[in-house]
């Protein structure tokens, strides 16, 4: 049964990773993520934790969490880690091998400042780590949510976008959203009609309804069955370079086939305005606030919001930009969600886009105000 | 090595066929250099599985450096994964999947150097993993540089001057964080004992006892400059390795 209840937001999304069904969790204490890992251990602690077999390790580092994850994922384990900031950047390792082996990681990212250790609640500044960290062309899937409702959302819908696209995800959010206490409505996902994908084994696993050579890149794979038993080499060691092509080329063709489906993304305010502001996260939230705040002057903006910010929903904003007189990218950063905008609209808008760049600082909804009020 | 020697299961000592039951044929011939130690690891452990019977159990997780070459050498579920980053990886999957057997098969650059944070830590939380440490005394796939293993006044890529003269003995490091754990130091030139080793070091995990650590002395004749000259290879690994590696039960 669904219930309300006033909680902070690293505690919604613990609460919705065990409504999603997720059996282990493996991390690293960092700031401002660290109220996970404790749900997690009193969860897997607790009677009724022990009858799920739930799993939790606290690992020595987050990159040995982050192949710890990457084990689990191995052997069909709805698994996931949370971390943040120079965390962030460690676990990278990881994120790598599970972009080259399609492996369905789950992570949560709360951001803090950056770069280096910075201050440890916010920043928006680990987006282009997110999408495109790593040594690899960015095939990863990462949502950024806007209040801690969407916590609770976002947290069950990252598993199954895991596990039906067999990408690693992650959950992009931020100490604010984190830390912050809300009222959120908790439910069973069931309720919703929401079916979780299974985990199926990539190791140690003889069922499957979808071959590992319909989702491994080829390259990587050695299958064999012996006896009637499948056994399954993975590698990620090549010797030629058309094999890491292969590896990339194939990984390229199932992101983009599957993109249109996963993009998500919102619009809000008067579809007339012809002042148009891009934002993710709880900038967001502050924009819509300023857009109600202006529209009390008579003066009217609206939002475009990536949910998804890779993949990027470029075509819906070419789309929403088509008629906007002016056009502002509002962030805690500096030109990360400004990339992403300008590459969507490079060659399609006559107008200059201004960024509004506030590195690892909140933007108040007085400051987008001001933004919107000055003149053309 | 006289105790390894003895404690070895003569019945184990006939090798009947070339090839453990649980070696994938078609990867023949593997690729290491000729006169390399790793097959002779790789054909112990294989046979060691084979006598225990879990080949369809086994996780088989290796690291990168020389290693990463066996990763079609078995028909046995098996993941390379990133260096150092193995024995992690094989923690993720023992805690998710219990009744697996997780085998962690890396260099002395893999566990001692870039992996050592996750080797201790693992022995420390008691795993219930099998690291196997494959110790050449330098790293061998990326040219042959300095290692924690490598002895005092050893020339090699990095210290061509010869090596200072600190160098780590695992097992003992090992036993220092967990009395409980299996631990031992083996020798490929001892094979029925090394076969032996890795049975009993398989059995600890199967029995849930907790942490099982295997190094085993190797020989690297390309970095040690001996190649075509075995009875030198032999000579350094059994003399002069042996002098600092202990071959025994901890």
């Amino acid at each position: 049964m669904s219930e309300k209840k006033f909680i902070m937001g690293n505690e919604a999304i613990g609460r919705a990773a065990r409504a999603a069904g997720a059996r282990a969790m493996f991390g690293y204490p960092i700031t401002p993520s660290s109220e996970i890992l404790h749900f997690w251990s009193g969860e897997a602690g607790s009677e009724q934790g022990k009858k799920d077999n739930l799993v939790f390790t606290q690992a020595e580092d987050e990159a040995a969490a982050g192949f710890m994850l990457i084990g689990s994922v191995l052997v069909g384990t709805r698994a996931f880690t949370a971390t943040g900031g120079p965390g962030h950047v460690i676990m990278q390792d990881a994120f790598a091998m599970a972009e080259a082996m399609r492996f369905p990681i789950v992570a949560i990212v709360m951001q803090r400042g950056g770069p280096s250790t910075s201050t440890v609640v916010y920043s928006q500044s680990e987006v282009t780590l997110a999408c495109f960290g790593g040594n690899g062309n960015g095939y990863r899937i990462v949502y950024s949510p806007a209040s801690i409702q969407e916590l609770y959302d976002y947290t069950i819908k990252v598993f199954n976008t895991a596990w039906k696209y067999r990408f690693p995800t992650m959950l992009l959010s931020d100490g604010y959203l984190g830390k912050m206490m809300d009222e959120v409505e908790l439910y069973d996902p069931a309720e919703r009609g929401i079916v979780m994908e299974p985990a199926e084994p990539y190791s140690q696993g003889q069922v499957r309804t979808r071959p590992l050579a319909a989702i491994v890149p080829s390259p990587e794979l050695d299958a064999r069955v012996v006896d009637g038993v499948e056994y399954a080499c993975f590698r990620n060691c090549l010797n030629f370079e058309e094999e890491a092509l292969a590896v990339n080329m194939e990984t390229k063709t199932a992101f983009d086939a599957v993109a249109p489906e996963i993009i998500e993304y919102e619009e809000y305010g008067d579809k007339d305005a012809s002042t148009l502001i891009i934002a993710h996260g709880i900038v967001s939230a502050s924009v819509k606030q300023a857009i109600d705040n202006l529209k009390e002057k008579g003066v009217f903006a609206r939002l475009f919001r990536p949910i998804t910010l890779n993949p990027f929903p470029a075509e819906q904003l070419r789309t929403s930009a088509k008629n906007a007189k002016r056009i502002f990218v509002a962030e805690s950063a500096v030109g990360q969600l400004g990339k992403l905008a300008a590459h969507a609209l490079c060659g399609t808008v006559s107008v200059p886009i201004v960024e509004y760049s506030r590195p690892s600082i909140g933007i108040l909804p007085k400051e987008i105000e001001a933004l919107v009020m000055q003149p053309a | 090595m006289a105790d390894i020697i003895h404690n070895a299961n003569p019945a184990a000592d006939s090798v009947a066929s070339a090839f453990p039951k649980c070696v994938r044929v078609e990867s023949k011939p593997h690729l290491y250099c000729p006169g390399c130690g790793h097959p002779e690891v790789l054909k112990a452990l294989g046979l060691a599985i084979d006598d225990l019977g879990i080949q369809r159990r086994v996780v088989f997780g290796i690291d990168i450096g020389c290693s990463l070459l066996a990763w079609n050498y078995f028909n046995l579920d098996t993941v390379e994964t990133h260096h150092g980053r193995t024995i992690p990886t094989m923690v993720g999957v023992k805690r998710s999947k219990p009744e697996s057997v997780a085998v962690a098969y890396v260099g002395d650059g893999g566990a001692y150097a870039i992996g050592a944070g996750s080797l201790l830590n693992a022995a420390v939380r008691n795993e219930n993993i099998l690291v196997i440490v494959v110790n050449n005394a330098l790293y061998a796939m990326t040219g042959g540089q300095e290692s924690p293993t490598t002895l005092p006044g050893m020339k090699v890529a990095t210290a061509p001057y010869g090596a200072d003269q600190y160098f780590i003995r695992a097992p003992e490091v090992i036993r220092s964080v967990n009395s409980t754990a299996f631990v031992a130091r083996g020798i490929t030139t001892v094979l029925p004992a090394l076969r032996a080793l890795l049975k009993s070091a398989l059995q600890h995990q199967m029995d849930g006892k907790g942490f099982a650590f295997v190094e085993v002395l190797a020989q690297c004749p390309l970095n040690w400059g001996t190649m075509g000259d075995p009875k030198a290879t032999i000579d350094f690994l059994e003399r002069e390795m042996t002098k600092e590696f202990p071959v025994k039960r901890y």
